[in-house]
């Protein structure tokens, strides 16, 4: 009776062994292991499966489920549904609203994430920390350095090692409702202005130091990663003078762009091509005084409980077929011209995707430092206090 | 020794999940923010000093607080009123559990479904049917206010609910007997004798809203910052986790202040010293 769990196994651990050795022996052929074994079931179910064939046989046990923590609506839901049905496991998604919140998650320890989706510019400071690996590539087959654009890699090494595989790269600009807003904006200075003029009560900025206090910066015609003392004083005086005419501080705008609620918002790239997707009169606008470009990046953690899964998912998110499908669903631009090949041409020629390279020259990559600045932290706690 | 096994479970349960963690929370007080952020040990009170880098949050908290305590009383006491003295009793226990059903929803949901209600999408698309058009109720202090009356109106109704139920029917009539209007034995008798429960309700939301952070965040717009907006912002977007800490420590300071002072006023109209807060 205590063994009649074992009765519905297709061989027995002893029989496997013992067949394996006839094999290694050449007294039976590799087709008799694998039907004896049940093996040969195992892998044709598993070359049934879409993306399966392209990953490697994975040799290491990748146990039943691991955590991601990545950004909100940044997903292809389905490629999760599609990991799990190749290698059995289970993805649990965890959504974060700032790079600051991952950070400390994985300051504090013990975050169960096996793969995260750091930003370019918190990188340096994971490394620093000591709080991520580098990358085995050997077991990540998939990606390939060559095809990737190096303008959108180069944070993810460090003294020539990686640490991190670029996911996609974005801008942040602002989005506004044409049907709402007359006025023409064209740059962050527009945007602060039309905040306290025709979008009165009805402006977003995000609740998050680096992008509202940058492109403040930016309106002013001052540097977007500044950390002067001057400048970060001069962008106060302007956010608490709009503080009052806006409607709110949120990083989560689509819902209140969606609603009517708010006409006009600081927007990320992804978030900009989903609300024009859905609603054509938004639409998505990158400052010409400057802004934000950034590349999101795969790593994983040190303490990661399944590294082993951890390796497999970024090893499947970086097969172009795959790829493919998350750039299409969250919106943002890819690094890798492998997918650029993949895409349709529909979401290639959009240009808030794909914005032409003279509206990218005056963008800047978050600096690492901007991220720590104290001076930043608190100029934000006295913006949303005030 | 059976007293020690009956309490073992409960003091534990205290030592590891309240005492050790308040104990590394002081600790964390008297440290240093780590260049990266986080903390590092230093033994400093530079954290207590600059306190007043966060004056407007517990500014905001202090005023908003007693309101919303205030607001969700004017709004509690005819319910619990209605429900000890004017309810049927055989619906009485109905009445009551009703009261108490919200609770079994999330919070978090019920404030995101204020959020719905207020937006251009709800109540202000009605009214703008019938005239009254670019009302903005969602992301407004007077928002904040609804939603802290409606998440915690329960918490107001019942110790209020608990002392006018225990309220002995004898003295109402004998002041009607006496003459008294029914104002006047209103306010003479049924009032003072349910301060108690008013105290306890005052106590109750006053406390839990000075670390409210999701109401203010949610129907405020991000833009009424709390003291729990304070917090949350320094231990996960700065970082700076001693800061943090010696917020925490003078926050529990000041909610240990506000029982006192509710608790020597509910004794001193209660005229005695059987009234328990908690």
């Amino acid at each position: 009776m205590a063994n009649r769990h074992k009765e519905n196994l297709p061989i027995t651990a002893q029989g496997f062994m013992d067949e394996f050795m006839r094999l290694k022996r050449g007294s039976v052929t590799r087709r008799h292991f694998l039907t004896a074994t049940g093996l040969g079931l195992a892998t044709a179910v598993m070359s049934r499966v879409p993306g399966a064939i392209s990953t490697p046989a994975y040799a290491e046990d990748l146990g039943s489920q691991m955590s991601i923590a990545t950004w909100p609506n940044y997903h292809d839901p389905a490629t999760f549904e599609n990991f799990k049905a190749a290698t059995g496991v289970a993805v649990e998604v965890n959504v974060f609203g700032s790079n600051e919140e991952m950070l400390a998650k994985l300051q504090a320890g013990a975050t169960g994430w096996s793969l995260f989706v750091p930003t370019n510019y918190t990188i340096a400071t994971y490394h620093k920390l000591g709080l991520i690996d580098e990358l085995d590539l050997a077991k990540l087959p998939n990606f390939s350095a060559a095809s990737e654009n190096p303008r959108f890699t180069k944070e993810g090494q460090i003294d020539g090692k990686t640490y991190a595989l670029p996911k996609n790269w974005g801008t942040t600009g602002f989005a506004v409702n044409t049907s709402k807003i007359k006025a023409p904006l064209t740059s962050w200075k527009d945007f602060f202005e039309i905040a306290q003029g025709e979008a009165d009560g009805r402006a977003m900025v995000h609740d998050y130091q680096l992008t509202t206090i940058g492109s403040a910066l930016v309106s002013l015609g001052l540097d977007f990663n500044s950390i002067k003392p001057e400048d970060l004083a001069k962008a106060e005086e302007l956010l608490i003078k709009v503080k009052p005419h806006l409607f709110a501080i949120n990083s989560d705008y689509q819902p209140a762009m969606r609603a009517t609620d708010a006409w006009m918002t600081m927007c990320w790239t992804n978030d900009g091509a989903q609300l024009n997707r859905d609603i054509p009169e938004i639409h998505y606008i990158l400052g010409k005084d400057g802004g934000e470009i950034w590349t999101d990046y795969y790593a994983i953690p040190k303490d990661a409980p399944n590294k082993a899964a951890g390796y497999a998912l970024l090893n499947y998110l970086m097969d172009p077929k795959v790829a493919v499908k998350e750039h299409t669903a969250n919106g943002a631009p890819t690094t890798d011209s492998r997918v650029l090949e993949l895409l349709p041409k529909e979401i290639v020629s959009n240009k808030i995707v794909y914005p032409d390279e003279a509206a990218l020259t005056p963008l800047e990559f978050g600096a690492a430092v901007t991220l720590t600045d104290p001076g930043r932290a608190e100029l934000m706690a006295r913006f949303k206090s005030a | 020794m059976v007293t020690a096994m009956l309490l073992g479970p409960a003091a534990a349960w205290l030592v590891v999940f309240l005492v050790l963690p308040f104990i590394a929370i002081i600790v964390f007080s008297f440290g240093e923010r780590a260049p990266e952020g986080g903390y590092q040990p230093a033994f400093t009170l530079a954290q207590f000093a600059n306190l007043g880098a966060r004056a407007a949050a517990f500014a905001n908290t202090l005023t908003l607080a007693p309101i919303g305590a205030l607001a969700c009383l004017l709004v509690a006491y005819p319910v619990a009123y209605y429900l000890a003295v004017k309810a049927d009793p055989r619906h009485r226990m109905l009445l009551v559990s009703l009261v108490v059903v919200p609770f079994w929803t999330s919070m978090l949901v019920r404030t995101y479904a204020w959020m719905y209600l207020l937006g251009g999408r709800g109540i202000p698309h009605l009214l703008d049917l019938v005239g009254f058009s670019d009302v903005r109720l969602l992301n407004t202090p007077g928002a904040v206010l609804l939603g802290i009356v409606y998440g915690y109106l329960p918490l107001m109704i019942l110790p209020i609910y608990v002392s006018l139920e225990k309220l002995d029917r004898r003295l109402l009539e004998a002041s009607a007997d006496l003459g008294a209007h029914p104002f006047s034995t209103f306010f003479g008798i049924t009032v003072p004798l349910s301060l108690p429960g008013v105290m306890t309700g005052i106590a109750l939301v006053t406390i839990l809203l000075l670390g409210e952070y999701l109401i203010p965040q949610l129907l405020g717009g991000g833009k009424v910052f709390f003291i729990g907006n304070a917090l949350v912002d320094l231990f996960l977007q700065s970082r700076n986790w001693p800061f943090g800490s010696a917020i925490a420590v003078t926050l529990v300071a000041v909610v240990v202040m506000v029982l006192l002072i509710a608790m020597r006023i509910a004794w001193r109209v209660a005229g005695t010293r059987q009234v328990d807060l908690m």
